[in-house]
């Protein structure tokens, strides 16, 4: 059982620098441990070495990330330790994304075996998963205690190449990599026998987890519709003609919004489809087909809902990152919020 | 999107074609779209019936819009005053 030299990142509140007060200052490096460092080493029955402790503001390194990848790099190649460890991180978003992405950059492109941990809601879950092991923590402090020694058996398991367990064994985020392995009985038989566990409304086992997404409370519903003002918003590429705005066929990096409050009819003449996802050939036809603002304008003249909102917004929902659609919706429903709409028809392709 | 859009108070519904992928990203209020390339139309339609095909569309989501609901609902042209026939 050699020593193992660990290099260590904190952010400031942990590095024992200050609070939000001080989440502006640049990375330094402390000879020794530091605060959650003292522990891991206690932990490891002194086999753990903090040699050095890096400490970086929140903030500066979410705002630059890049740079202070580099630093940590470069001092890391320096200091050569067996092992690079972060955190934990908890549920802190812009300590997480530093956790993550400076495990990822030291394992990758130093070849030293990185490790981190921290709640999953923590977006630093998603930044580093695939490419390390990323152990799941509480959401504060409180799990410190469980969660090291955690951190500490699956460092000596990887250091001394010892086979790491299943996520759910060992505690870890599932990094999306199958490994195969015999089982006892084939598929076929697997399957009926999950079913009829289904059937008979047993408890059992999916073989391949689909990805959980999070769950919103339903708005409340629109009073009275007569007196409503509707939004039309489309993630389908609806543009006027040229696409004026460039907005890119796919993984688009904006939303527009457009006035239509003199337009009765989407034609081919005056707007098209930037979409790269689907056949535009309809689209292009008549843009009404995914955009469906002739029949809104029959409705509010019918008198169903009260006026159709002026502007329509519109993005290019292919393969758009998750965290991009998020962000547009949010900044879209807080803007129709603040003009006063009521409801969102919003069409998708 | 329309998830983030109910997030911040505004009821939203979505017409989209693959009604199993709007339940699993988390879309509260859903209408079932005609087809992935032409959501609120039909191409094989008459310019008149795509028309009334779309009014049916948007009036049943105008029924989601104003609609009290507890969990992810799909509205259906059916739940449309005189619907069912």
């Amino acid at each position: 059982m050699e020593n193992v030299k660990v290099v260590h990142y904190l952010n400031q509140f942990f590095g024992q620098m200050g609070g939000e007060d001080k989440a502006g200052i640049p990375p330094q490096i402390k000879e020794g441990p530091v605060g959650v460092g003292q522990l891991i080493e206690s932990e490891s029955r002194g086999r753990f070495k903090v040699i050095h402790t890096i400490i970086c503001g929140d903030n500066y390194a979410a705002e630059h990330l890049e740079e202070v990848e580099s630093t940590i790099l470069k001092w890391v190649l320096e200091s050569r330790p067996d092992l690079f460890l972060a955190g934990p991180a908890f549920a802190a978003g812009r300590y997480g994304i530093a956790c993550g992405t400076m495990c990822k950059a030291v394992q990758q492109k130093l070849g030293i075996p990185a490790l981190t941990a921290m709640h999953p809601s923590n977006p630093g879950v998603d930044a580093a998963r695939k490419e390390i092991y990323i152990l799941e923590a509480g959401d504060s402090t409180r799990d410190m205690r469980r969660v090291i020694p955690k951190m500490v058996s699956l460092s000596q398991k990887i250091l001394d190449k010892v086979p790491i367990g299943l996520p759910q064994e060992e505690g870890y985020f599932p990094r999306g990599i199958r490994i195969n392995i015999r089982a006892e009985k084939r598929g076929s038989k697997r399957a009926v026998e999950m079913l009829l566990k289904k059937l008979r409304g047993e408890p059992f086992e999916t073989e391949l987890p689909l990805p959980e997404f999070d769950r919103v409370v339903p708005a409340p519903p629109i009073p009275d519709l007569s007196n409503a003002i509707i939004a039309l918003v489309t993630e389908g590429g609806i543009v006027p003609k040229g696409n004026p705005d460039r907005i890119e066929a796919h993984n688009a990096s904006k939303y527009c919004e457009y006035f239509i409050g003199d337009v009765n009819d989407l034609t081919e003449e005056s707007y098209q489809t930037a979409h790269g996802g689907y056949d535009p050939v309809y689209a292009n036809e008549d843009p009404d087909r995914v955009l469906p603002l002739d029949a809104a304008r029959l409705l509010e003249k019918e008198g169903l809902f009260a006026k159709l909102c002026d502007d329509y917004y519109v993005t290019v929902g292919n393969v758009t990152a998750v965290a991009s659609a998020t962000r547009y919706g949010h900044e879209i429903g807080e803007r129709l919020l603040k003009e006063g709409i009521q409801g969102v028809i919003l069409t998708s392709t | 999107m329309v998830k983030e859009i109910e997030r911040v108070g505004l009821p939203a519904v979505q017409i989209c074609a693959i009604v199993p992928i709007a339940l699993t990203v988390g879309a509260n209020r859903i209408v079932r779209a005609v087809a992935i390339p032409h959501p609120t139309g039909d191409p094989k339609l008459e310019k008149e019936e795509e028309i009334e095909l779309r009014k049916k569309l948007l009036r049943t989501a105008l029924i989601g819009l104003s609609s009290g609901i507890q969990e992810q609902t799909v509205f259906k042209s059916e739940d449309l005053p005189g619907g069912k026939k």
